[in-house]
């Protein structure tokens, strides 16, 4: 099994017919990921084609739901249209939207996790590489891949990553497919200051999951949802986990990239992190190339086999 | 985005914020007229304007003490603002080369009843914001909320409705604010918050919020931060920008889309991504190295971008050898190389320069590189990479 998305789900993507959007929908669908609809406001009737595919697009996510049953969003939306393509999937009822714009105004993202009060869709992003849960054929192609991560680097197992960072996310994945080990399901949670999903969410749908046998966390400067994942692990979680924090070097109250990453107190630091993970009994990874071998450590103190 | 205390003061004016009557100068000729429009009589503050902390405590380079004066007269005060004016101001948060001051705010002095202190932020935890106010004011709030966090006072607001009366009463309350003083205080939260909210402020900070003998409730300081994600939308607080504030390598950088921070070590670095960015320079320092940049070329960097990058890298005249970090996931290590080696050449580069490519179409990358006929140490992990660039610069 797998968190959040199988092989089997059903994706629409709103922002289709943009560039960047459009794009990384052909490397979906070459992934095997079913990818039914698109939503381009305008564009209702005209088809996104790629090789054999040829995928309906919508000018309304609710049309595109009713149609063609997707449960799962995509959005490549520019940053000022963004929320509003949020909110539209969120109205229309879906399980899961997958934020990846970059750029969005923070104040949007406060009136959208607002909005999503009491409502029943899980918001992943945004800012982020979004999810990944490899499939059985080769490079992991079968799967499900929404968003922008390299499909070819994963390989179906048993490990659950979570991390802000997207190309930090790659990085662990490919360590431990290179070292033989596969991944149940990737999330990025993406690198804004306000986000749908945070690490403790996924920890705890990763601890669920009988499929998951070991966990990767990433996180960097800012904020304290790594330490609030952190206690609840040493609380909770049985299985090992490893983890990595980047910004160590990141001077005080300067924004490294992300718009999350910025050193506020004391308590947002990388040392403070570092010091509370290995406090809550993770694996810490001294650099990000013993990120795998962190969690192999974590594993072979438990006895735990992760492949 | 930062901008300067006079100008967040301009802000507060808009919205209501009441606040010490000041004037603000940006050539020395302003300074008389700005000095002529304050009461006739009484003491001035002349406050040194530069995006940095800790400005009364700071010294000039020509020794020159304190960015922040207390002057008993006009003509003291002008001779204070011609003492400033151009010159460079050192504090704890500029780093030892200081900020020169290219404007000068003039307020009158008034009567200090109590010091308090007054935030509105973004609360991460809540994903709304969050009023803070305390009874300690004038001093580091990170310090009062390590050692007396009961003399913290914070209310959370809901933003489908914004903030309530009853919000800024309760902060008022809490901070044993009686008759005017109370009064007025709620208003101004009232007008700060709506400040906040309509400039898509990240952080607006009030410290030291003052009352006075008379009843009054003033901002005596103000330190204001915006969303650089929302500038798109408030071209009026785009226009406060002020380039002398900023790293002229960061704003070239930002010419080409790429996120670049400037810092104090020898070993440049280019990477893609800003996770994988931070920790590269985080093992640069575990090898016993020292980052130069914090530099995110993005997710589908361009061979421009990447030649854009390395000009930008080579201006630090502290840099001693470069490393590129690229994980192409999607994009093309090949497109990478093939920007390494023209930029190497084009800038005839002349310090060492180790890459690590891994991802999409590795192989070609590499052999771009190895057929260069350029020095170019290739590494295969970011360990191997951060060590090998170490030892070169060492």
């Amino acid at each position: 099994m797998s968190i959040i998305v199988t092989s089997e789900t059903r994706v629409l993507v709103q922002g289709i017919t943009g560039e960047f959007g459009g794009r990384h929908t052909k490397l979906s669908l070459d992934y095997g990921t079913k990818i039914v609809a698109g939503v381009t406001p305008g564009k209702g009737g005209q088809f996104f084609e790629h090789g054999t595919h040829k995928v309906p697009i919508f000018n309304t996510a609710k049309e595109a739901i009713a149609i063609t049953g997707a449960t799962v969003s995509a959005v490549f939306v520019p940053p000022p249209f963004a929320a509003d393509a949020i909110l539209e999937g969120v109205d229309a009822g879906l399980d899961l939207i997958v934020a990846i714009t970059e750029g969005i105004p923070v104040r949007h993202m406060v009136q959208v996790k607002r909005a999503m009060l009491g409502r029943k869709t899980r918001l992943i992003g945004p800012n982020c590489p979004g999810i990944v849960t490899p499939g059985t054929g080769k490079d992991s192609v079968g799967g499900c891949r929404i968003g922008i991560a390299p499909g070819y680097i994963h390989k179906k197992g048993h490990v659950g990553v979570v991390s802000r960072s997207g190309t930090l996310t790659y990085e662990a994945v490919y360590q431990l497919t290179s070292n033989g080990i596969g991944q149940s399901t990737c999330v990025g949670i993406g690198g804004d200051p306000v986000n749908g999903t945070s690490h403790l969410d996924v920890i705890k749908m990763f601890n669920d999951d009988p499929e998951t046998w070991g966990i990767i966390v990433i996180g960097e400067i800012g904020g304290n949802a790594e330490v609030e994942a952190a206690r609840w692990i040493k609380a909770n979680c049985k299985k090992p986990v490893a983890g990595f924090i980047a910004g160590a070097t990141a001077p005080a109250g300067r924004r490294m990239g992300h718009a999350g990453a910025i050193v506020g107190g004391a308590d947002d630091t990388a040392a403070a992190k570092i010091a509370a993970f290995k406090e809550c009994g993770i694996e810490v990874a001294v650099t990000p190339s013993d990120m795998a071998d962190a969690l192999i450590r974590a594993a072979k103190a438990k006895g735990v086999k992760l492949a | 985005m930062n901008i300067h205390e006079y100008q967040a003061k301009e802000l507060f004016e808009k919205f209501g914020v009441a606040i010490p009557r000041g004037i603000s100068a940006r050539t020395m000729a302003e300074f008389e007229p700005a000095l002529s429009a304050l009461a006739a009589d009484g003491p001035i503050i002349v406050k040194s304007q530069i995006h940095a902390g800790g400005r009364g405590k700071g010294t000039f380079t020509d020794g020159f003490k304190g960015g922040v004066k207390f002057a008993k007269t006009k003509a003291e005060a002008l001779e204070f603002a011609n003492r400033m004016f151009n010159n460079t101001l050192v504090t704890a948060q500029t780093g030892p080369a200081g900020r020169k001051v290219h404007a000068i705010y003039f307020t009158e002095a008034c009567d200090i009843k109590k010091e308090y202190y007054l935030a509105i932020l973004l609360d991460r935890a809540s994903s709304r914001p969050v009023i803070v106010a305390s009874t300690e004011g004038g001093v580091e709030i990170e310090k009062v909320a390590h050692e007396t966090p009961e003399k913290i006072f914070k209310v959370i607001v809901d933003p489908a409705i914004g903030l309530m009366g009853y919000h800024a009463r309760e902060l008022a309350f809490k901070l044993g604010l009686k008759g005017d003083e109370f009064k007025n205080c709620v208003k101004l939260i009232i007008a700060l918050y709506k400040m906040y909210w309509k400039t898509d402020a990240s952080m607006v900070e009030v410290n030291p919020l003052i009352t006075t003998p008379t009843g009054k409730v003033l901002a005596l300081d103000a330190k204001v931060s915006f969303d650089d994600n929302a500038l798109f939308r408030r071209p009026e607080i785009l226009a406060l920008r002020d380039l002398n504030e900023e790293d002229p390598k960061e704003i070239e950088a930002s010419k080409y889309n790429l996120s670049y921070i400037a810092l104090d070590g020898n070993i440049a670095c280019l990477v893609n991504g800003a996770g994988l960015a931070m920790s590269t320079m985080d093992i640069i320092k575990y090898y016993g190295g020292s980052p130069a940049n914090f530099l995110d070329v993005g997710g589908g960097a361009s061979k421009d971008q990447v030649q854009a990058a390395f000009k930008i890298i080579l201006t630090d005249p502290n840099v001693k050898g470069i490393l590129v970090n690229i994980f192409g996931g999607i994009m093309d290590c090949n497109t990478v190389a093939t920007g390494v080696v023209a930029a190497a050449r084009d800038l005839g580069l002349k310090i060492p320069l180790v890459v690590r490519l891994e991802g999409n179409n590795v192989a070609a990358g590499k052999k771009t590189l190895s057929e260069s006929g350029l020095t170019i140490h290739s590494a295969d992990t970011m360990a191997d990479a951060a060590q090998k660039i170490v030892k070169l610069v060492a």
